[in-house]
């Protein structure tokens, strides 16, 4: 099966960045692109009847009642989600992505992505979606569960589309971050791009030697590479760098730690995200 | 996010079906009791604890669990040879048989269970809860006066909802059918005649009875019959409460959510139950979804009974048989009866044995077992009929080539033996079997009979294609996960 680009699309002002990242990401990694619509069935609420009393045939009238209004919003949705599709399709097409297919599923987002996991190369998701668009600083209701569930590169992006002109590695020297390093030096999503390897912490020859044998791995692949060490938390001191250096997309390694240790210390990844100014590529 | 979803998705609808529903449960609980024999605080205390453990442990969301008629009914000789303690006992084993029961995924089993089943069910349960309503209503107590409150009872339950549907109408009921007994003084039985009623909060006791294999040997058969008629309705509801609201729910969790449920009533001096299918439909029907209206169900049922225990006393007995005539009006399936003129006739006789049986003995469990027996035999005879015995002569008349298509098993072996002709006098015969399949021993036995019938006239017998016949005879023999099985078995 060939792998593509699968773009999360929904009602939020973040879908023509989503739609404008994976054209990016499907040309860069030159494959096809896939604009994925999720119809995640709410519950409607009835009138309700207080009545509290069941006659002759309650039961199959009150399926009926039911059945009927399900059935009028889930036409609606439907017709919406595939209006959506057709928007994002076009766009795609436009900015010249060949093939570009449609993807409207019932079911909910952690489930169907988990499904269509296989297929999926690269996963762009919007930072929060359409329930919880307006609370910035935060990150949407299912972003975390996405990140845990799926086991594929995935880029989360801003609400308006920058062209992705400098990459910002954030590196700490553990395993998760060594095989994100690898990845991204096996790429081709980010060819051609100056990458900043950046650690958080103290300025010493450990973490000197660290950065330099990474460094050695990015250049190797034909990166050119810059190196910084800078001192404090690292959601703070990262996000500055990144101000600092315009950078356009962070990469990082995510959730290293199990639940558990995240309840009690609370977990970098999900600060880092819910700080993040530019976009992110979070690999697994 | 599970929280949320689970939970608090749904609050306005969720608070108010539970109010509605635990008005609802308060004179079934106690109507229930009575039928089984013991106070109403029995009823009452069972149905806290049940839909409170099971709006946790259940596998159904917005399904609601008390203490129901379909259990009352098995345990009423239990309560009235041994008493009340032997029946918390026997809620506590039932309890754990539930618990293991969904240990080993039993709940599975409910696809035996067919739909014909399930409406004798329903029906037989419909019945017998109007036929626990006719002592008050016959005797000394079926005077004219019990008589008009329930039909005046009836009437405001069926006609309010057409003044307003904000207000529940048994409530309507209760109160002014209350109001008319206290305001004229009418001599009529009430709640307080039947038992004593709950004035505290439920405390923790363990059943007094000895623990020895005579006790075990009492209440193992009411335990086990509980059990099952427990798990039935709740899966059952489950269905129900699953096509109603177009989502899906764990069944297995459930059986085990009902055990612990029914461990946590035996052990505050409650009666087993389970799942209701007219609470359940009152639930959905007001709005509740999530597994917060069944606890709040509980809540509200606890604090209304505690606070209330003094008026609760005081409702006429003529206002619960009338909720419960609306109660076995609503769970009875009165399509079925339209349904018996077109259905198959077989599905209806299962039908209408489960209603039998279950009527005169008193016990869904018997019911359902008669039903799905008569719906397995007539499925057995019809799957029988499958088969076909061709057969040619060959030009010179000395051979003939028989051909068996279909399915041979314990019914249908005496007609595959009748296919054959061992008058006719031939050298050889051709059994061609590898369009036919052979399930059980005595499948191959009638084949062998035929093979030495043949011999002993002289014919020399050669078989096709047994192999493929009989693959049906391997007891792994399943076609669901390999494509070209199905071809094998429909087309070979």
């Amino acid at each position: 099966m060939t792998k593509k680009v699968l773009a999360c699309i929904d009602a939020s002002p973040y879908a023509e960045a989503v739609c404008d990242y994976a054209v990016w990401a499907a040309k860069k990694l030159d494959v096809a692109m896939s604009v994925v619509h999720i119809l995640d069935k709410a519950q409607h609420t009835h009138t309700p009847d207080l009545s509290g009393s069941i006659g002759l045939g309650s039961q199959e009238l009150l399926l009926q009642q039911l059945a009927e209004l399900d059935e009028k919003h889930s036409r609606l949705a439907l017709a919406r989600g595939r209006s959506i599709l057709d928007a994002a399709k076009s766009r795609a097409e436009q900015a010249g992505v060949k093939a570009v297919d449609e993807r409207l599923r019932h079911g909910q987002l952690v489930e169907t992505l988990t499904e269509l996991e296989d297929e999926t190369r690269l996963l762009v998701l919007g930072k929060r979606g359409f329930s919880s668009a307006e609370a910035h600083g935060h990150m949407g209701l299912h972003v975390e569960r996405v990140i845990r569930s799926l086991h594929k590169p995935i880029l989360l992006t801003q609400q308006s589309y920058t062209e992705p002109k400098r990459i910002m590695l954030a590196y700490d020297g553990s395993a998760t971050a060594l095989k994100g390093l690898e990845m991204l030096a096996a790429s081709p999503l980010g060819r051609g791009l100056p990458v900043h390897l950046v650690m958080a912490g103290a300025d010493v020859e450990a973490a000197r030697c660290q950065m330099d044998t990474a460094a050695q791995i990015l250049r190797t692949a034909g990166f050119d590479t810059k190196t910084a060490i800078v001192a404090g938390e690292p959601e703070t001191v990262l996000h500055q760098y990144q101000q600092e250096h315009v950078i356009d997309l962070m990469v990082m390694g995510a959730y290293g730690h199990s639940r558990i240790r995240q309840f009690i210390v609370g977990s970098t990844t999900t600060a880092m995200i819910c700080k993040a100014k530019c976009s992110l590529l979070i690999l697994r | 996010m599970y929280l949320k979803q689970h939970w608090f998705s749904n609050l306005r609808g969720d608070v108010l079906s539970a109010l509605v529903v635990a008005l609802a449960l308060i004179p079934e609980a106690i109507a229930f009791s009575i039928i089984a024999g013991v106070d109403p605080k029995v009823g009452l205390y069972a149905s806290f604890c049940i839909a409170v453990i099971t709006a946790f442990a259940g596998g159904r969301p917005a399904m609601i669990s008390a203490a129901t008629g379909a259990m009352a009914l098995v345990m009423v000789t239990l309560v009235r040879e041994h008493g009340l303690q032997y029946l918390l006992a026997a809620t506590l084993l039932t309890g754990l048989l539930q618990i293991i029961f969904g240990y080993f995924k039993l709940g599975d089993l409910m696809r035996f269970v067919s739909r014909s089943v399930v409406t004798g069910f329903v029906n037989a349960l419909a019945i017998l809860i109007f036929m626990a309503q006719l002592p008050e209503l016959s005797g000394q107590h079926g005077t004219a006066l019990v008589y008009g409150m329930t039909a005046l009872g009836l009437a405001i339950i069926y006609l309010f909802p057409y003044v307003t549907k904000a207000v529940p109408s048994p409530l309507v009921c209760i109160l002014v059918l209350t109001a008319l007994a206290i305001y004229f003084g009418f001599d009529i039985r009430t709640v307080a005649d039947m038992g004593e009623l709950p004035d505290s909060l439920p405390i923790f006791l363990w059943p007094e009875v000895p623990l020895t294999l005579n006790t075990l040997i009492i209440i193992f058969p009411y335990a086990l019959a509980l059990a099952v008629v427990g798990i039935l309705e709740s899966l059952m509801t489950a269905t129900i409460v699953d096509d109603l609201t177009d989502t899906s729910s764990d069944k297995n969790r459930e059986c085990v959510g009902q055990g612990i449920a029914n461990i946590g009533s035996g052990l505050i001096g409650g009666m087993a139950g389970c799942a209701m299918i007219g609470q359940s439909i009152i639930n959905v029907k007001s709005g509740g979804r999530t597994r917060l209206s069944t606890l709040l169900a509980g809540v509200f049922l606890l604090i209304l009974i505690v606070f209330l225990d003094a008026w609760v006393g005081l409702i006429p007995m003529a206002a619960l048989v009338a909720i419960m005539v609306m109660v076995s009006i609503g769970t009875f399936n009165w399509g079925s009866i339209k349904d018996l003129r077109t259905n198959p006739k077989s599905s209806s006789v299962v039908m209408i044995a489960t209603v039998i049986v279950t009527v005169f003995t008193h016990n869904l469990a018997y019911g359902v077992l008669v039903g799905v027996l008569f719906s397995a035999l007539f499925f057995a005879s019809k799957v029988g009929k499958i088969l076909f015995i061709g057969s040619k002569l060959s030009a010179d008349g000395h051979q003939r080539q028989y051909q068996v298509v279909g399915q041979v098993f314990f019914t249908s072996a005496e007609q595959f033996i009748a296919g054959f002709n061992f008058k006719e006098a031939v050298e050889q015969v051709q059994i061609d079997l590898s369009r036919a399949h052979f399930w059980d021993i005595t499948a191959i036995s009638s084949l062998d009979k035929v093979v030495l019938k043949f011999r002993r006239e002289g014919t020399k017998v050669e078989l096709i294609g047994l192999n493929e016949a009989s693959a049906t005879l391997v007891d792994k023999f399943g076609v669901h996960n390999q494509p070209d099985a199905v071809e094998k078995l429909m087309g070979h």
